[in-house]
């Protein structure tokens, strides 16, 4: 039986897909929602991501720590987020078209800063295996995971806390839900926004750092093709939870390996049109839960992104 | 915020009036422009450590300095207007489409798919029939987008980005299938329309006749905007959707309407490119014309008109890159942080509308 899964080669795969991809979905998606919840939404994101890959590979490679690079590509991340939150204080500005605009400049930023690491090979994360119980290779492959993976998830749960039980969470709420009520308080709307959009944007940066430090684990200019902007949808499927973020990702995990999976088992026609396969889910899943007259539940009150 | 009250002008307004508006819609993106280019004059001395003047004077030569190289730059910019109006159309309906590039990519692989099936007629109804093709498909896809968020809630701007992706998919997965051209080894590609079928070029230049699609697009998408009622109940919709659904406007119909007609220009811009320039569709459509486009859309102010210069601008500035990459050895992504630069302070420069003292109304 060793190596000759046939058939069961498909579900192993989109499982191991689902752990393995989902995480760069589940990094922004936390960070999209909590940027969300304060009322702003940062479509820039995907340039995030990008800028993040970047960084996180160019410091790993320079340093030789890829820790080292997570954490640049965080900050990476936060710089994006603090001039996204910074040009949206300014008044009549749009934010969806400065998350447009920021999208190009993150994508061309790290083009451009990334040319020279594009051939080396960085030093890349570590995996920790859950599948030594195994002798099949293949399970063996599927179960190794990621540290970053485990954050994510001990993240979740964390970030749902932090937004339902605490003084910080109250006050982020408000002023996503109504900026004049978080005004009349006292609290200051602007810095509240800056503080959850640079937050929003260190996870998106570490999502990145994901994508070229283990999976794919490496840097080019394709490496992330709307993962950002995927997860942003995302988080409105999820109804700005952080739990049913978790969860949402692993379904895009999964249904973005399911091309590679078939591919794996010979299955190559069609190999285009099962990579499009999360956009097409994307969009259904925001045909089938979003409404022309109604707020979505959950949807914080001061979202451009839902009126 | 009391300033706001000037970005309508009331009624009477003298012709003083509406030269301080067009003063002042010139002058803040010029201004926004001037500090994007000290911006990335910074960058590229402190990153590359190239001599920023060095770069901007390679530029103009690499877009504007000669015959040949203006040339190439209208070559360029024939698409960027198209495209431009497939974001600055829906936008006066008050909707941020961004799907430009799939619409480009769709129409020129249907215009290529229309070239082909027809290859035998004459060259006229072959091209008409391309660009109908590409018309029509490139305004079923962003109308498409137009359609998800009247009648689902669904947004327009996340819509239109995830219908781009699928549209590459589509195009990869039938240029590598079904609509190769077995000949076609290291780019899969259809097969050529034939060089009979090809939209010449604008006679004594190199330039296509895209170029003129792309001015009559806009001219015609200025009248339509400004001076006709459709244009006015697109606007008021943009303006107040419920003032509009009040004073009996089909909403919905005239949001489809409008991104079809912003798709179909888009989608004209894929019939040109594989009409005027590749002879075939392949991967060679999605290199980011729509993505400047919406930059363009953006940089115009949404203005049909001022998309043409705008369109022109940028078109010079991408034709640069090859001199800037060969000269300089800059990477070719330099031009996309101008753009990324130029666009981040083009919507900065949004709030300084009506609140520079100079162009103030007079308070009577």
């Amino acid at each position: 039986m060793e190596g000759e899964l046939g058939l069961w080669g498909i579900p192993l795969a989109i499982f191991a897909g689902a752990i393995r991809v989902s995480t760069p979905f589940l990094f922004v998606s936390l960070g999209e929602c909590l940027t969300e919840k304060s009322g702003r939404i940062n479509l820039g994101l995907e340039g995030t991501l990008i800028m993040g890959a970047m960084s996180g590979y160019a410091i790993s490679y320079l340093s030789g720590s890829p820790w080292l690079g997570v954490l640049v590509a965080g900050m990476a991340g936060m710089l994006l987020g603090a001039l996204h939150a910074c040009i949206c204080s300014l008044p009549r500005v749009n934010d969806i078209a400065v998350g447009i605009a920021l999208m190009l400049f993150g994508t061309g930023l790290a083009f451009y800063l990334g040319k020279p690491f594009v051939q080396p090979k960085a030093d890349i994360l570590p995996a920790v295996e859950f599948g030594w119980w195994s002798d099949i290779p293949q399970v063996r492959a599927a179960l190794q995971v990621n540290v970053l993976f485990i954050i994510g998830v001990i993240l979740a749960p964390v970030i749902l806390w932090f937004l339902r039980s605490t003084r910080w969470g109250l006050i982020l709420r408000t002023v996503g839900d109504s900026a004049d009520a978080a005004r009349a308080m006292g609290y200051d709307v602007l810095w509240v926004r800056l503080v959850a959009t640079v937050a929003g944007g260190f996870l998106a940066g570490i999502g990145g750092a994901f994508l070229s430090l283990f999976y794919p684990g490496s840097w080019n200019e394709s490496l992330s093709s709307g993962q950002g902007l995927m997860a942003i949808a995302l988080v409105i499927f999820a109804r700005w939870n952080p739990m049913r973020c978790l969860w949402a990702s692993l379904l895009f995990g999964g249904t973005a390996a399911l091309g590679p999976a078939l591919q794996s088992v010979g299955v190559t026609q069609g190999y285009y049109i099962f990579n499009a396969a999360p956009y097409v889910l994307t969009l259904a899943i925001m045909i089938a839960t979003c409404s022309p007259r109604r707020n979505l539940a959950g949807a914080p009150g001061e979202l451009s992104v839902t009126k | 915020m009391a300033s706001v009250e000037t970005a309508a002008v009331p009624a009477g307004a003298g012709l003083g009036e509406s030269l301080r508006r067009a003063a002042e819609a010139a002058s803040v993106p010029l201004g926004s422009l001037v500090v994007a280019g000290l911006v990335f004059a910074l960058f590229i001395w402190a990153v590359a450590g190239a001599n920023p003047l060095e770069v901007y004077e390679l530029m103009y030569t690499g877009g504007f300095g000669s015959w040949f190289s203006l040339q190439n730059t209208l070559q360029r910019a024939a698409p960027l207007i198209l495209t431009a109006l497939c974001t600055a159309l829906p936008a006066r309906l008050g909707l941020v489409i961004i799907g430009g590039e799939g619409a480009l990519v769709l129409g020129g692989l249907a215009a290529a798919a229309m070239g082909l099936a027809l290859h035998a007629a004459s060259p006229l109804i072959v091209q008409l029939g391309m660009a109908l093709a590409g018309m029509a498909v490139g305004a079923i896809w962003i109308a498409l987008a137009g359609w998800l968020r009247q009648y689902r809630g669904v947004n327009e701007t996340i819509s239109s980005l995830l219908l781009t992706y699928i549209a590459i998919a589509i195009l990869n997965q039938l240029v590598e299938g079904v609509m190769r051209d077995p000949a076609s080894l290291n780019k899969p590609s259809t097969s050529h329309i034939g060089d009979a079928n090809m939209i010449g070029l604008i006679p004594g230049t190199d330039v296509h006749w895209g170029l003129v699609f792309g001015v009559v697009a806009c001219v015609a998408s200025y009248v339509l905007m400004s001076h006709t009622t459709f244009g006015f109940a697109a606007r008021m919709v943009g303006g107040n959707v419920r003032a509009a659904r009040m004073s009996g406007l089909n909403v919905g119909l005239l949001t489809i309407v409008v991104c079809a007609l912003g798709g179909a220009a888009a989608g004209l811009a894929g019939m040109v490119e594989v009409g005027a320039v590749h002879g075939r569709a392949n991967g060679s459509l999605a290199i980011g014309y729509g993505y400047t486009g919406i930059l363009v859309a953006f940089l115009a102010r949404q203005n049909p008109l001022a998309i043409i210069p705008v369109a022109i601008l940028l078109g010079g500035i991408n034709a640069s890159s090859g001199l800037l990459q060969r000269r300089l050895d800059l990477p070719n992504a330099s031009v996309l942080v101008l753009q990324g630069i130029i666009f981040v302070l083009i919507l900065a420069g949004e709030t300084f509308y009506g609140r520079i003292r100079l162009f103030r109304r007079k308070e009577a």
